[in-house]
């Protein structure tokens, strides 16, 4: 259980954890884009920034790290708030800004580094899409991997391969859910969903009508999980129904 | 035959010598990718087709053979007479019956084919007295064209694999580490980490499996040593990886080749199937206890493939992109599996160090960068090529006595060293010894040897542009600060080349590039803003010029340049005429020439044809400013 210090307070946490969760120990706040928890670290944004310092370094030695995917060592300290942090966070949100002029989340990021408007070329065609790489990792995650990022750097977009409907996508919307500009776009009848420019046959529950998910989603769920299909296809009101049934049949034994 | 003992490969590294000792009368042909380009292959099946007509055999007893790149690819193709060490240079295939004439049954050299040194007009007939030869001094490329690549023998006979011999039956991997560290050799592919100390923490590292691996992604513009060195002298390669392999305890290899080096990868295939018939690589190498195999796996055109993590992801079959390293990859590399990634030139040496002793190797070069250095010289140079040198050699020694100063004698400027990762060093630091600490206190880096001699005629605020061009070509996008700040970078770049230029722009600059270096992720970005950071450095009035005074001081950047002729230097010898691509040139011949600018499109044709420097630049403004008057 490893000692450190941020921002001059003393925490203490598990052997495997990052400097961000250090910090969110400390209750120090580290911005981050690309990081989400039960994800692997990825290091994309780089708005998690601090500067760290090792005991066996000289004093005023600090290296500049990525928060999200360092890991803690015993007698480490950490500083969010340095001047060149400070100075590298509002760069990237400068750049952020210029690529995504139009997107609540950044237009707020920057305005709490003190950024009104970008210093750079404003984007000609704003999108929303920050390639945090979230939804592409998530999917990997979840074992179906549909979506890639394609090309290399500015031309670097996430898409389908080939651009076309994916074919194995199964439209649990775990992408789009996770987005944190909400840029995947997609809708939900009582029918059919569509994502990622294909449609998918929504499942029903059998007790509420309720469409609660796609076939294929439930298909892919069934077969790594082995839980039989009918599970996925009840609805949560439909699962706590069942529930108070149980509880209630338990009472009339007892 | 297989080498299954150390007294085997003693008895086969005899014969070989002596098969090359019987043959002392030798053509070699250079056929590297450069020779190749301008008709080495022609040149050596002239050869071979003439002494087989001829019957030489009997006669002069003559070895044809096709070698690796001698470096001087400009003057190509090349061929080397044995024994006396003549140099032709420029050889086409149409003379040579002329040269088994005189040269090889008439024993005299060609005057016309020698090399004719630049610097005072006369013809230079031994190989080694030619100055771009003379002062190398050559370990990483010590059997480049002088041996033949495809011929494993032929290797062996120029100590090839005696080192791997000496390591496998005369010491353990302790010592060999030891041996290593005493040569103090540090990467050849930029960053100088000491190659002992990477092998030694990867041999401590605890994993299941480990990996010896070799870069061969080297991507940057006009730096082709590494490709010389895998074509022209494989074997070098797999020694080095075998004793690596030996030292740290691991048992698979892989060669990462980019897939623009086909020649490479024919060459080292060949040379591991031929290393494997033998017993040089697969299960008991030598007959010893240790088993050891190398796989090639080719690149897919990723420069920053180059960079260690993203070269590892690319091997695992993942996208090419770099991860944080803050688990260093001799823990946790290829596969999570510890790793060692050397470059090419680092592993061509080791074979040579474990051979000579480290103390050899050690004696070369400066305090901190033992041994020597291959450079690839291009650029504005009269002879460009490949050199390799003792750490230390002054920019001045290089340029000037190797590459035998500024081609047509125009003013030097500076020289960029390290590739798009490095910067540019002005004229006041000729005199630098070339070595890691000095060139990243002059701003640059050593990088992967590259030099790009640059003239008078060169703009540093348009160079700068190139490299910046080139890298937001090859980001791979994954943080922000390289994507969208290269991006940036390049419009602030575009805007100033064109006249667009702004106040700000200069402070603008410097608050990304710092940015940029903190911020990003792999040594790619960091390592991004360092051809604008050391031309902001030296050349600074070049960019106040392009933006307060719209012009462009080296007479380059075309939306800031006019061309015209000075009247009193113009002999009207019409080859503006003849060269302008926009036939914005007036005149006949004999007849004073004279550029109409409103059709000019400030190409430089003129400038560059003109014999009698009659064509001058001056900035666009000062031409509108004077049409006011």
């Amino acid at each position: 259980m490893p000692t450190l210090t941020v921002n001059r307070r003393s925490v203490t946490v598990g052997d495997d954890a990052t400097i961000l969760e250090a910090c969110r120990v400390a209750g120090v706040e580290v911005p981050t884009l690309c990081n989400f928890d039960g994800l692997e670290p990825w290091g994309g944004c780089r708005l998690c920034v601090v500067d760290m310092s090792l005991r066996t370094w000289d004093d005023d030695w600090f290296k500049m790290v990525t928060a999200c995917n360092h890991p803690v060592e015993e007698g480490m300290t950490v500083v969010t708030n340095s001047d060149r942090v400070v100075a590298t966070r509002g760069v990237v949100l400068d750049l952020l800004l210029a690529r995504c002029p139009e997107t609540p989340l950044i237009q707020r990021l920057a305005r709490e580094h003190g950024i009104e408007e970008t210093t750079y070329q404003r984007n000609p065609e704003p999108t929303d899409c920050i390639l945090c790489g979230l939804c592409t990792r998530v999917c990997d995650h979840i074992g179906v991997s549909a979506i890639a990022s394609v090309n290399r750097g500015w031309g670097r977009e996430i898409a389908p391969p080939f651009n076309e409907p994916p074919p194995d996508c199964v439209g649990c919307l775990a992408c789009a859910e996770i987005c944190p500009t909400d840029h995947i776009k997609f809708s939900t009848s009582s029918t059919v969903r569509t994502i990622w420019g294909r449609e998918f046959e929504m499942l029903r529950d059998p007790a509420t009508g309720e469409a609660v998910i796609t076939k294929a989603q439930a298909e892919h769920f069934a077969k790594r999980s082995g839980v039989p299909m009918s599970y996925f296809e009840m609805s949560d009101r439909s699962k706590r129904l069942k529930t108070a049934k149980t509880f209630e049949e338990l009472q009339v034994v007892k | 035959m297989r080498i299954d003992s150390a007294e085997r490969f003693a008895a086969l590294r005899a014969e070989a010598r002596q098969r090359d000792e019987s043959q002392p009368r030798k053509v070699l042909v250079c056929c590297g990718t450069g020779c190749l380009a301008t008709g080495a292959r022609g040149v050596a099946e002239a050869f071979a087709a003439e002494v087989a007509a001829r019957g030489l055999d009997v006669e002069v007893n003559l070895g044809v053979k096709t070698t690796g790149c001698h470096g001087f690819c400009e003057r190509g193709p090349l061929v080397v007479i044995q024994p006396e060490g003549l140099l032709y240079t420029k050889v086409k295939a149409k003379r040579v019956p002329e040269i088994v004439d005189r040269t090889i049954v008439g024993g005299e050299p060609i005057p016309g084919l020698l090399y004719k040194n630049p610097a005072n007009g006369e013809r230079v007939s031994a190989y080694h007295e030619v100055p771009f030869y003379k002062h190398q001094v050559r370990v990483a490329m010590r059997n480049i064209g002088r041996i033949d690549p495809t011929d494993l023998m032929d290797a062996i006979a120029h100590d090839a694999y005696a080192g791997l011999a000496k390591a496998l039956f005369e010491m353990t991997p302790e010592q060999v580490l030891d041996e290593v560290e005493r040569s103090g050799q540090r990467g050849r592919g930029g960053a100088g980490f000491s190659t002992a100390r990477k092998w030694r923490s990867c041999r401590a590292a605890p994993g299941e499996r480990r990996f010896m691996l070799c870069n061969g992604d080297e991507g940057d513009p006009g730096a082709f040593k590494d490709r010389s060195i895998m074509e022209g002298d494989p074997h070098s390669v797999l020694e080095g990886m075998i004793i690596g392999a030996y030292a740290i305890g691991a048992h698979e290899g892989f060669i990462y080749v980019r897939d623009e080096y086909p020649l490479a990868v024919v060459n080292l295939e060949l040379a591991i199937a031929e290393a494997r018939r033998h017993g040089l690589l697969g299960e008991s190498i030598m007959g010893s206890a240790f088993d050891f195999d190398i796989r090639i796996s080719r690149g897919g055109g990723a420069f920053v493939c180059g960079e260690s993590s993203a070269l590892m992801r690319s091997l695992e079959g993942k996208t090419g992109e770099p991860r944080a390293k803050y688990v260093h990859s001799t823990a946790k590399g290829l596969f999570d599996q510890p790793t060692v990634l050397n470059n090419v030139e680092t592993l061509a040496g080791i074979g040579a160090i474990i051979h000579h002793g480290g103390a050899w190797f050690a004696a070369m070069g400066t305090e901190r960068s033992k041994g020597t250095k291959a450079f690839s010289l291009v650029g504005k140079v009269k002879n460009t090529g490949l050199v390799e040198l003792p750490m230390g050699t002054t920019l001045r020694h290089i340029i000037f006595d190797i590459g035998g100063g500024i081609l047509n004698d125009r003013p030097f400027k500076a020289v960029q060293t390290g590739g798009p990762s490095g910067g540019c060093v002005p004229e006041a630091l000729l005199d630098l010894p070339v070595d890691y600490e000095k060139l990243t206190e002059a701003g640059s880096m050593m990088g992967s040897g590259g030099m790009i001699v640059m003239d008078d005629r060169t703009c540093m605020v348009d160079v700068a542009r190139y490299f910046l061009a080139f890298l937001t070509e090859e980001s791979c996008g994954k943080c922000v600060p390289c994507r969208e700040g290269l991006k940036q970078m390049l419009a602030i770049y575009d805007a100033l080349v064109d006249g667009r230029g702004s106040d700000g722009d200069i402070a603008r600059i410097e608050r990304l590039a710092a940015g940029m270096q903190l911020g990003s992720l792999c040594e790619l970005g960091k390592s991004a803003p360092n051809p604008v950071l050391s031309t902001l450095r030296y050349f600074r009035s070049e960019y106040e010029a392009h933006i307060a005074d719209r012009a462009c001081p080296a007479g380059i950047c075309r939306a800031l340049t006019a061309y015209e002729i000075v009247p009193e230097a113009c002999d009207g010898c019409h080859a503006c005429f003849k060269a302008c691509p926009t036939d914005a040139i007036e005149g006949t011949i004999k007849e004073l020439h004279v550029i109409h600018q409103d059709a000019c499109i400030s190409c430089g044709a003129c400038f560059d044809v003109c014999p009698t420097q009659a064509i001058r630049t001056l900035p666009k403004v000062e031409l509108a400013s004077r049409e006011v008057v």
